[in-house]
């Protein structure tokens, strides 16, 4: 991993100096990733520079913020967070073999991940190969995830908190897209590497997807010689928006070694529909996902552990002044919301019959300032409502947030 | 800088600020007496932090395979079971088994005394064996247990009344137990041919904190301590799974927890419902007042406290006989709980109460009615209140 991160930092100081030099070499491939494409195009819909003649184009993005939270009338006082640095490489080794790496710093060097590096090998705009760290397409967060295209400073609960975004194995698969019209379709199909039992066996004490993400071995080996299946198919309106509905299953027990059996086979199994459209008389974006996972747990265990798990967001941007501000000529003042739920286990208890609880509701209200269509000034209030496994009144979160996010 | 930057400034750096400073828009801290959780007053600086590290395992600290839980078990924390350091509910309820007299448990061979009645994944949890007898016990509080420890032995003896001397029908009397090896006696105890007072536990078989803690880490959640290690799995001893230090942190934890203070105790209602229940002699068995005596830790040291128990065996008749038992007490005899906290079981047992040892009885008025044996008395007193002293007293038992 050091290796790797050497690498890259080598490779993006050279093309620093290099600018240093001469900056006309560098050509700034300024998108504006505000742009409503598929979900499925976020990896390459991001600003990327290039040196000159060279095949290779870098870019990244940054998030930082401040944060002031109390829970139950007892606070941490004023933290400062770097949330993460994020550093892509991307090259084209000929016209229709294309390599992406997305390489992830979160909270200073805690974690560092590659979170997404395949090449693509495209045969035909409806058949293209894709092998390597792939990120699986379940719901929309996790392919488009980058923190300025997101007027919030946190990422959505249900996203991160049940579904385990961002979720990347190593695996290989098929994807496409095709326009006609007003209308564009695409679709995935991957194989990858999968959960392990950490989800039902974890600090957290409930079942909790992400904490297959600690596993330092997952992307040179599965645990249990199962690949994970992941399917998405999107489909979008350039008036209506886009829906995209995605699968995702396998089986995360290691149920047997050296040929004896330890248990049966486990599955873990997520289903997630996304949606987000923009009403063009008031510019109004909102975007949502929802996802379901059902998770096969021994009758046995404990039902602090839910065999069903639900949960979702709703972001709704609109856009309130759209004025040249401090010579930003592009600046975008938008008021946004978000309403969260996760319900991590969706049941009931056996020895009474009645519901288990285990769940959270959020409301975060927003200013973002988008003086570029590439950078975003954010401040949140946010406010969590969250029940344990009982159902005993609820702990009370709230505070307030303020922070960027930029490309670079 | 033009007039309406400086104005889109201004409002934005006056939201930042207003923001700040507006608390209302932020949780309020509870009132200490609507939580059972927090430390008693006057802990040293040095022991707030034993208290924060016992507070930690406490509550924050799950088992899972790979740092000892199971491989069967009951629950995989401390806390799955008194949340907010309250009552348990039913799904974490144990069952108990293989003791029907005073000659000692039979089914020791069998997995008892304690089903572990959940598994992980790949392995099976313990059945009920046939032929055993058993009872279920709902976790009980843990606040203000520390005080209760300090309770010298003594005032225990002085409330005891074995052969009912005073003809009152009530004859609270200690569980002699025998201590295990890692026991330190506390100064001031009082022995029986070689047995001391239990006094934690449903029938009064436990006798300190740190026997409470090191079984509950064995018997609930399957981890091994150098006090325990004995294996609830296949009955061999085995490696610590814990630091010593850990469980002594939640010893510290467990014995400065602060009482729960009685809300509205100056309603005139409360006030009268009191009365009512010493009227009715429910008072004797749940002694209003005790007094701790001196204790290492000072914050719990010769301190007057309202829990309303005496730590004592008392027979409460065949409708609350499972058949089961522990230690030198009767199938139907149980120790006095404490009535602190009763008012705010429903906030850790999921917006209902589950009363009684194995929460059976659904309110306070159920809970009173499931009083026999010694209590028979007073339960029928009880019956024989008007509807508004009921309220009263149920008002009053719901401040405590």
């Amino acid at each position: 991993m050091m290796k790797i991160c050497l690498s890259i930092l080598f490779i993006f100081t050279s093309f620093i100096v290099q600018g240093q030099i001469d900056p006309e070499l560098l050509r700034n491939f300024s998108i504006d990733t505000t742009e409503r494409k598929l979900n499925m195009d976020a990896v390459y819909n991001r600003p990327f520079i290039q040196a000159g003649k060279l095949p290779v184009a870098l870019g990244g993005y940054v998030e930082a913020n401040y944060q002031y939270l109390n829970e139950n009338g007892i606070s941490k006082g004023h933290e400062f967070q770097m949330r993460r640095l994020t550093l892509f490489v991307s090259s084209t080794v000929s016209k229709r073999i294309k390599f992406l790496t997305e390489l992830e710093f979160e909270e200073g060097t805690k974690e560092i991940n590659i979170e997404f590096a395949s090449v693509d090998f495209e045969f035909e705009p409806l058949l293209n190969f894709r092998g390597g760290i792939v990120m699986n397409p379940i719901g929309a967060f996790n392919q488009n995830h980058d923190g300025p295209k997101w007027d919030f400073v946190d990422r959505p609960l249900a996203a991160t908190q049940m579904l385990p975004a961002t979720w990347s194995n190593v695996g290989f698969g098929i994807f496409g897209k095709k326009s006609k019209h007003n209308w564009t379709y695409g679709y995935e199909l991957y194989l990858t590497n999968g959960f392990n039992e950490s989800i039902v066996s974890n600090s957290m004490n409930k079942t909790f997807l992400p904490a297959s993400k600690s596993d330092p071995d997952r992307f040179g080996q599965s645990v249990n010689g199962m690949p994970l299946f992941t399917a998405k198919f999107a489909l979008r309106n350039t008036k209506l928006g886009e829906v995209g509905i995605s699968y995702m299953s396998g089986i995360y027990n290691q149920f047997e070694k050296d040929g004896l059996v330890l248990d049966k086979k486990r599955a873990v199994t997520a289903y997630a529909i996304d949606f987000n459209t923009t009403i063009a008389k008031t510019g109004t974006f909102i975007n949502g996902e929802w996802a379901w996972i059902k998770i096969d747990v021994p009758d046995t265990y404990t039902e602090q552990f839910g065999r069903n798990q639900t949960g979702g967001f709703i972001d709704i941007v609109q856009p309130i002044i759209r004025k040249p501000l401090f010579g930003f000529t592009n600046s975008v003042l938008n008021a946004a919301l978000r309403l969260e739920y996760v319900d991590w286990n969706k049941g009931k208890f056996v020895s009474t019959g009645e519901n288990i609880s285990d769940h959270i509701y959020s409301v975060v209200p927003s200013l973002s300032w988008r003086p570029s269509t590439q950078t975003v000034f954010r401040l949140n209030y946010r406010y969590n409502w969250q029940t344990d496994l009982l159902g005993n009144p609820p702990s009370r979160m709230a505070g307030f947030q303020f922070g960027f996010s930029t490309y670079l | 800088m033009g007039k309406r930057k400086i104005k889109v400034l201004s409002a934005i750096s006056l939201g930042i600020i207003l923001s700040i400073s507006c608390s209302k828009l932020l949780p309020q801290l509870p009132t200490d007496d609507s939580i059972l959780d927090g430390p008693v007053d006057g802990l040293s600086p040095e022991q707030n932090r034993i208290f924060l590290r016992g507070d930690f395992a406490f509550n924050d600290e799950v088992f899972t395979s790979s740092n000892g839980l199971g491989p069967t078990f009951v629950a995989t924390s401390c806390g799955s079971c008194h949340a907010g350091d309250g009552k348990g509910h039913p799904f974490t309820t144990l069952t108990r088994f293989g003791q029907s007299d005073t000659l000692g448990n039979q089914f020791l061979h069998l997995g008892g005394p304690q089903l572990q009645s959940r598994a992980l994944p790949g392995y099976k949890p313990e059945v009920l064996p046939a032929g055993a007898t058993f009872s279920r016990f709902t976790p009980p509080a843990n606040t203000g247990l520390g005080l209760l420890e300090a309770v010298p032995d003594a005032t225990l003896i002085a409330l005891s009344d074995v052969n009912d001397a005073d003809g009152d029908g009530i004859s609270g009397r200690p569980n002699w137990i025998t201590l295990p090896s890692y026991t330190i006696i506390k100064t001031g105890a009082i022995h029986n041919n070689g047995k001391y007072i239990g006094r934690f536990g449903k029938k009064a078989l436990v006798y300190d904190l740190l026997q409470q803690t090191a079984n509950a880490y064995n018997q609930d959640m399957g981890i091994n301590s150098s006090y325990e290690s004995i294996s609830t799995y296949n009955n061999l001893q085995v490696d610590p799974e814990i630091p010593n230090q850990t469980i002594l942190d939640v010893v510290f934890y467990l014995q400065t927890l602060k009482a729960p203070v009685q809300r509205d105790q100056q309603d005139r209602e409360v006030l009268a419902g009191k009365q009512l229940f010493i009227q009715i002699s429910c008072s004797k068995c749940h002694i209003p007042q005790l007094q701790t005596g001196p204790s290492p830790i000072a914050a719990i040291s010769n301190k007057t406290i309202f829990p309303y128990t005496d730590l004592l065996l008392h027979d409460m008749g065949p409708a609350l006989d499972d058949g089961y038992t522990e230690g030198t007490a009767l199938t139907p005899e149980w120790r006095t709980p404490a009535l602190w906290g009763l008012g705010l079981s429903k906030n850790s047992q999921g917006g209902q109460v589950f009363l009684m040892h194995d929460g059976r009885a659904r309110s306070i008025t159920e809970a009173i009615n499931l009083h026999g044996g010694e209590a028979n008395n007073s339960r029928k007193l009880f019956q024989q209140l008007t509807e508004s002293d009921k309220n009263k007293l149920i008002k009053f038992l719901e401040s405590l």
